[in-house]
């Protein structure tokens, strides 16, 4: 049987990794996107 | 709620609003996993397991709650033809499903010690498994809809749809014989103890507060992407 603390770990690592990858992932993606929408809101 | 129908009213609001609630959540769960983790005192049955029960129990709500949200904006879409309804749901959809994964990653892992197996065809985790489908079909449902130019309609009945699943996931404990354990709090109060309850409620109300900047931050991505297919359309037509 595995110990507590790895499970316990893992649990809290897990949604460390999740929360923390969706968080990069989406503001990366707002910025990607609102840079190119300003850009072409400059153009003639 | 028309009020913030007008996106650039709505982008006013949002752009702080992202920040505060990034931060606020971020800095809640720091602290309530922090204190989860170290200092709430072990259950007297379960031991330091119980400690997976602050990211645990707040995924399981906020999968749920996502998909309520998702349910909500798709009624004012269908019904108000609210613009940024539609927007509003599919934003929700990606981190809902996350919540949901993580609330079936993170039971798995308590089951295997508290249960002595990781995974049972029981009510509670089968339907919180349907309801991770469910997330997965409208994120593509939605997506494909969008490149082919639809206007969310039938992404937005799906999501309405989808709702019968939630009271399904919610009194799966009470209509069947499950693993899992009945609701430890409800209308009339709860049996956790408090020094345990408190920093459930902060994790929960951080992770909310977090799930909400990262729904506005999908929302400003949704518009900015809107903004710019508009934009070369009218250039490709001119």
């Amino acid at each position: 049987m595995i110990a507590p603390w790895i499970l316990i770990a893992a649990c809290y690592a897990l949604t460390l990794v999740g929360t923390l990858g969706l968080t990069l992932w989406t503001w990366a993606a707002m910025r990607r996107a609102e840079a190119a929408a300003a850009k072409l809101g400059k153009r003639p | 709620m028309h009020v913030y129908a007008n996106p650039a009213r709505f982008l006013k609001i949002a752009r702080p609003l992202t920040a505060w609630l990034g931060w606020a959540g971020g800095a809640l769960i720091a602290a309530a996993c922090g204190y989860g983790l170290f200092l709430a005192p072990e259950d007297y049955l379960q031991g330091d397991m119980a400690r997976i029960m602050y990211v645990h129990v707040p995924a399981a709500w906020l999968g749920l709650g996502g998909w309520v949200g998702i349910a909500i904006a798709s009624l004012m879409q269908i019904v108000w033809r609210h613009p940024l309804a539609g927007i509003a749901a599919r934003a929700i959809a990606v981190p809902g499903a996350l919540f949901t994964a993580l609330c079936l990653a993170t039971g798995s892992l308590w089951g295997s010690r508290a249960w002595g197996t990781w995974w049972a065809w029981d009510g509670r985790m089968t339907s919180m498994l349907v309801l991770l489908f469910l997330y997965l079909a409208y994120i593509a449902l939605g997506q494909a809809d969008h490149e082919r130019g639809g206007e969310g309609r039938i992404t937005a009945i799906f999501g309405l749809v989808g709702a019968v699943n939630i009271p399904i996931v919610k009194f799966s404990v009470n209509w069947w014989n499950t693993l899992h354990q009945k609701a430890s709090i409800g209308p009339r109060g709860s049996s956790i103890d408090e020094s345990m309850l408190w920093p459930l409620l902060a994790a929960a109300l951080g992770f909310s507060l977090w799930f909400g900047a990262v729904v506005l931050m999908r929302m400003r991505t949704l518009l900015a992407r809107q903004k710019v297919e508009a934009r070369l359309r009218r250039m490709a037509g001119t």
